[in-house]
């Protein structure tokens, strides 16, 4: 049995096993063997690879040679811009918008110590990127364009298709982060035009430690792992067999599972906006429509975000905050600051696929008496702070 | 052209948010509409929010400049 604070509400950071994900890892854990091989014990691996690459293929609208498995969508995500940046010939430069994860913007940003270049496109307040901008920054020694199909901060869907034109117009290739959707929103590779496309197991209730990145036929690759020659020689490594077979049965159930749900986390989220609309002060982040479902991202002016955190965690109250004031040295989200967001006191709730009103209802009872707690500890310390600095001058 | 004389300096260096933004508020609401104040920080959060303040708060933000020694000054006018 999972556990989980009472009521939680960070399903965008990670999600529980699904009930099938757990019955195929424990089938898959208890059947060792190496795909790799050429005894019964492998070749029912190898099966049972396969069959998993069929079901992730299936769920994403790719085929199953164009699937590499790998250890989340961190991998993936470096596979993708690492490895495309090592098989291009001529072509010199990326695109990304300002607002990407930073396992593809960290990437990317390190290619421009060798030899490469990067732009990147902002957006407006909702966190969207303007597919004119976008399109413009697209050059002919582009290489590849980086666009997430939904934000994980804010919730934005993003105008993926039209990066797709933009980028194939001028012969680059499109990566979609798909973290935050795989699973979640309808998907096709072929329709987004994605030529690479990253999704990640723990996201969309399959276990940690497993991913995919689908590199459709125009995408060439050079792995990023070597040492053998699996996964068509573009990850060397063992296959996380158990993980993979988890991540498969999860995403397949997820796809059939997701559009029932939807109408009623859209709810909950309206549930939660309406809500917080009580509260003074607040300002709700991301679009009025082409959003996730089950995603309200706000920041809470005159708060310091973690200390919010703290006083909800004692609650038995799970979110996420995208400020971290305490450390010193972190910078505010940079999702936030492309967006022109209030940076601090910045809360992210997400819902899983099973929550209902109670868990909104119990958030919503505790933020406002947390919220007036932590205004009045700032305004003490600042009265404070501005006494001493009396006695100071 | 001068800057216009500030009414008020805050000095909030060392200080994470929100306090900066806390302090400018309050700083705000005591000045009288034109005044200006000036706000020294070294928070790269007050470097956001400062400005996206003053668009929330319709008050005006008349620029920020890199400050001697590290962080930034600001400088807001109560426009209303």
């Amino acid at each position: 049995m999972t556990v989980l604070p009472e009521t939680y509400l960070d399903a965008a950071s990670t999600t529980p096993l699904h009930p099938e994900a757990r019955a195929a890892l424990l089938a898959a854990a208890d059947a060792a063997g190496d795909p790799s091989r050429l005894y019964g014990r492998a070749r029912r691996a190898r099966m049972l690879l396969d069959r998993s690459r069929e079901q992730v293929a299936a769920a994403v609208g790719a085929s199953p040679d164009e699937v590499v498995f790998t250890s989340g969508g961190t991998e993936a995500a470096n596979l993708a811009v690492t490895g495309a940046a090592r098989a291009a010939r001529r072509r010199r430069h990326l695109v990304v918008s300002a607002v990407e994860h930073t396992a593809v913007l960290a990437p990317a940003r390190a290619l421009t110590g060798q030899g490469f270049e990067v732009t990147e496109v902002g957006v407006d307040r909702f966190g969207r990127v303007d597919p004119a901008a976008l399109a413009a920054a697209v050059r002919d020694d582009t290489l590849l364009v980086c666009l997430q199909h939904a934000n994980h901060e804010v919730g934005t869907v993003q105008p993926v298709r039209e990066a797709a034109e933009a980028a194939h117009a001028r012969g680059a290739l499109l990566l979609v982060d798909a973290c935050q959707t795989v699973g979640r929103l309808p998907l096709d590779r072929a329709e987004l035009g994605a030529d690479l496309l990253v999704g990640s197991g723990h996201k969309v209730y399959g276990p940690p430690g497993t991913g995919f990145l689908v590199a459709g036929r125009a995408a060439r690759l050079r792995p990023v792992l070597l040492g053998d020659e699996r996964e068509r020689r573009r990850r060397a490594g063992m296959e996380n067999l158990p993980g993979i077979a988890a991540m498969a049965a999860a995403l397949s159930a997820r796809v059939g599972e997701a559009p029932a749900e939807r109408q009623r986390l859209e709810g909950l989220a309206e549930r939660l906006r309406s809500g917080l609309a009580a509260i003074p002060d607040v300002v709700v982040h991301g679009p009025p429509s082409d959003r996730l479902p089950h995603l309200v991202a706000f920041s809470i002016l005159y708060i310091e975000g973690e200390a919010l955190l703290l006083l909800l965690d004692a609650k038995g109250i799970a979110v996420h905050s995208g400020s971290s004031c305490t450390a010193d040295t972190q910078e505010p989200s940079h999702v936030l600051a492309a967006m022109g967001a209030i940076t601090h006191g910045s809360v992210r709730v997400s819902f899983l696929r099973d929550a209902g009103e109670a868990d909104v209802d119990r958030l919503l009872e505790v933020l406002p008496g947390a919220v007036a707690d932590l205004r009045e500890m700032a305004e003490l310390d600042s009265q404070a702070i501005e006494r001493a600095s009396r006695r100071g001058s | 052209m001068t800057e216009a004389q500030a009414t008020a300096t805050l000095d909030c260096l060392g200080l994470a948010c929100p306090i900066p933004v806390v302090r400018l508020a309050r700083a705000v609401a005591e000045l009288q509409v034109g005044g200006v104040v000036e706000l020294l920080a070294d928070d790269p959060g007050a470097r956001v929010d400062i400005p996206v303040w003053c668009r929330l708060k319709d008050q005006e933000f008349l620029g920020q400049r890199d400050r001697v020694g590290g962080g930034w000054v600001f400088r807001v006018r109560r426009a209303r």
